[in-house]
């Protein structure tokens, strides 16, 4: 019995021994492929193209222009419904603006402050310190201004939507907004957007041609303001990416010539006793 | 004067002959003699020497026993990383997500303590769980090493408390629908399951108690887990290291010093683990991390999938697996707790799995399950996912209870080499057979 066992399962050769490793992983990516198509068959699946971003890749960036292009948009467009409530005035530095042009931003939003030595509560324009001031105090208010529908905070959505696609989900987001198709009902307050999942999505189509006026002279067209408020949003996800990739790629050469070193060491012990 | 380097036994042996001879029993060991001065009072620095110098260790040790000085690293990795952020969390409901995001976006280089200590927790489970899969294929856990890996296991047990507990503390969706999915698992207990619940959360539901007493046991459990690591190395060092064959060592030739030899061996294993936790900190950041976890905490709405993190997913597919919600979660804690219990399953007197031609490859299908349950893990419970998990766990207690002790007792080993030196010798000393 043991033997037969043995004969089966006990291989001495190497190439039986590369076969079926080789087998094994056949059968799993089969069964993986197959799996794969059987779960997603049944659904249409949304249309997310990929872009490319500078930010991509090891060396990868933001494009500081872009993103002041996105701000332009989320300030004069998205902010009517959208918050961003981990950001503060003082993060724009990140896109190149001086000390003076944050100010001056910050002063063009006002918020809730107090009490002041009176006890009163009141208005003052936001300061470089403030986080940015949301559309509406509270989820109820937005809630209700909105048709039910909550519109999410932008802080993280990019990360958020990582699954989706992040910065490319929101281009698509912003670009895949069609016809309704014949046969498909929506109910009332939804519109038909290819990107979303399900096609129907609460919010309006937010852009229109040169609805931004964009104040370095960029034309307004729908896909510019999509790229930049996409970018601007993967920055406001992840502010860190680009030192933490810069740090990175020296940590990295760094931990190599180490790796280098380590081997030549370790071989030179070995020597004497191999 | 005496040699510097002293050997546990000479050590032992001088100091009985001293006490024989009635003289002070103050031993002279180094040169320095600030050195000398420390070690006659507290002998921390010649046990450093004898444990981490002078350490005979197997001369045929593979890179797979580099793992368990690289989990050592990320134990301590972890508890730096953490020790610093802890100084600028906040375990609040209303507050902890936000603290994390001033981390992330305000703390001087705290997106990369962040970074590190998220995906360290991943690193770290990767680092164990290849060091226990070492210890099952070459049999580390067979006579006299039982206790070694009887406190491995303990370590692994509380390793996924601190893990779970910290996975909790960041308040997102996930953290907040594990911390309800995992505790609820209590409420199958017979009788008292609610009342474990309800004392587990310190209320009705998980809330701002469960937040809280949750940060302080993540903090707390890493300097068990250190004490246990402590007790889990001592007790290695007491038989010495298992080898890829199996054979006990027979001689001094077996061995070699543990500096340089293995120090530099681990160095190196330990610098290919490092580029690889590095490119995952700096260019993939969240790979391994759930996207709903960037959205706060909201117990007014469930995310679609519930889904643990990487390291738990075969033990959350056997519980999805077994219908029965007791059996489930006696399943998924079965899962590990049949770990300890190993050593006495397996009645081989072979450790390796090098000199058993039948065993091997139940333990490599063995692996081939656990992979295979992790990924149904992350799956939706559904079919034909649940029968796929079913048979996976099947195999996977078939193999503890069933194939382990039956194939120890019909098969029959390999032939095993003479000591450990002969085969790596082999060549350079064929001429003196006697």
């Amino acid at each position: 019995m043991v033997e037969f066992i043995k004969k089966i399962f006990w291989v001495e050769n190497v190439t039986l021994k590369i076969t079926s490793a080789v087998f094994i992983v056949t059968c799993v990516t089969i069964f993986l492929t197959l799996s794969s198509t059987s779960s997603s068959a049944s659904e249409e699946s949304p249309v997310v193209k990929k872009q490319t971003w500078v930010f991509n890749g090891i060396l990868g960036y933001f494009n500081k222009p872009a993103l002041r292009r996105g701000y332009e948009v989320y300030t004069q467009v998205c902010t009517s419904c959208h918050g961003m409530k981990f950001l503060h005035y003082r993060d724009l530095k990140d896109l190149g603006y001086s000390r003076e042009q944050i100010v001056a931003l910050a002063a063009l939003n006002e918020i809730d402050d107090g009490p002041n030595d009176e006890g009163e509560y009141y208005k003052r324009p936001a300061l470089p310190s403030d986080s940015f001031v949301s559309p509406f105090p509270n989820d109820e208010a937005a809630r209700f201004a909105n048709n039910g529908a909550l519109p999410p905070d932008l802080s993280l959505i990019v990360a958020r939507k990582a699954a989706e696609g992040g910065a490319d989900f929101i281009y698509a987001l912003m670009t895949e907004y069609n016809e309704i198709p014949e046969g498909v009902i929506l109910q009332d307050g939804l519109y038909y957007n290819r990107a979303f999942k399900g096609q129907a999505i609460a919010m309006s189509p937010p852009l229109s041609k040169d609805i931004v006026a964009f104040s370095d002279g960029t034309e307004a067209t729908i896909e510019q303001m999509a790229l930049d408020v996409a970018q601007f949003l993967a920055w406001a996800s992840d502010p860190s990416l680009e030192q933490r990739k810069h740090i990175g790629f020296r940590v990295i050469i760094f931990l190599i010539v180490l790796l280098i070193v380590a081997i030549l060491y370790k071989r030179r012990v070995w020597a004497q006793v191999h | 004067m005496r040699e510097p380097c002293v050997s546990a036994k000479s050590n032992r042996l001088q100091k009985i002959t001293t006490m024989e001879k009635n003289e002070q029993p103050i031993r002279k060991t180094f040169q320095n003699s600030i050195l000398a001065w420390i070690d006659e009072r507290l002998p921390i620095i010649s046990i450093m020497q004898r444990e981490y110098i002078n350490y005979p260790t197997p001369r045929n040790v593979n890179y797979f026993w580099s793992f368990g000085a690289i989990a050592t690293v990320m134990l301590l990795v972890m508890i730096t990383t953490g020790l610093v952020l802890a100084m600028q969390y906040t375990s609040h409901t209303a507050m902890a997500f936000s603290s994390v995001q001033r981390i992330m976006r305000d703390v001087n280089y705290g997106w990369l303590l962040r970074t590190i200590h998220m995906n360290g927790a991943s690193m770290f489970f990767l680092a164990v769980y290849i060091h226990i899969y070492r210890g099952m294929y070459y049999g580390s856990y067979k006579k006299p090493r039982e206790l070694i890996w009887i406190l491995g296991v303990m370590i692994l047990l509380l390793m996924m408390a601190t893990a779970f507990t910290g996975y909790v503390l960041p308040w997102g969706q996930m953290s907040y629908w594990a911390a309800t999915v995992i505790t609820n698992l209590f409420s199958a207990v017979p009788l008292i399951g609610e009342h474990i619940v309800s004392f587990l959360w310190g209320g009705f539901s998980v809330d701002n108690p469960t937040l809280n007493r949750f940060f302080v046991l993540h903090f707390l459990l890493p300097f068990v887990i250190l004490g246990v690591v402590l007790l889990h190395v001592a007790a290695l060092h007491v038989t010495g290291s298992n080898n890829p064959d199996g054979v006990d060592v027979k001689s001094k030739r077996d061995t070699l010093p543990f500096h340089p030899y293995i120090t530099s061996k681990d160095s190196l294993a330990m610098l290919v683990f490092a580029i690889i936790y590095a490119a995952i900190v700096f260019y993939a950041p969240n790979f391994l991390n759930h996207p709903d976890n960037a959205i706060p905490a909201n117990p007014l709405s469930t995310p679609e999938h519930i889904v643990p993190e990487w390291y738990f997913l075969p033990f959350y597919a056997v519980l999805r697996a077994i219908p029965n919600k007791l059996l489930g979660v006696l399943g998924l804690f079965g899962g590990v707790a049949i770990l300890f219990f190993l050593p006495f399953l397996d009645r081989s007197k072979v450790r390796s799995c090098r000199y058993r031609p039948i065993y091997r490859w139940f333990l490599w299908a063995f692996v081939i399950d656990v992979v295979f349950l992790g990924w149904l893990g992350g799956r939706p419970a559904e079919e034909p996912y649940i029968l796929w998990a079913r048979l996976g766990t099947l195999y996977y207690f078939g193999f503890f209870l069933l194939l382990v002790p039956l194939v120890s007792l019909f098969e029959r080993p390999s032939p095993l080499p003479a000591s450990i030196s002969e085969p790596v010798l082999k060549t350079a000393d064929r001429p003196r057979v006697s």
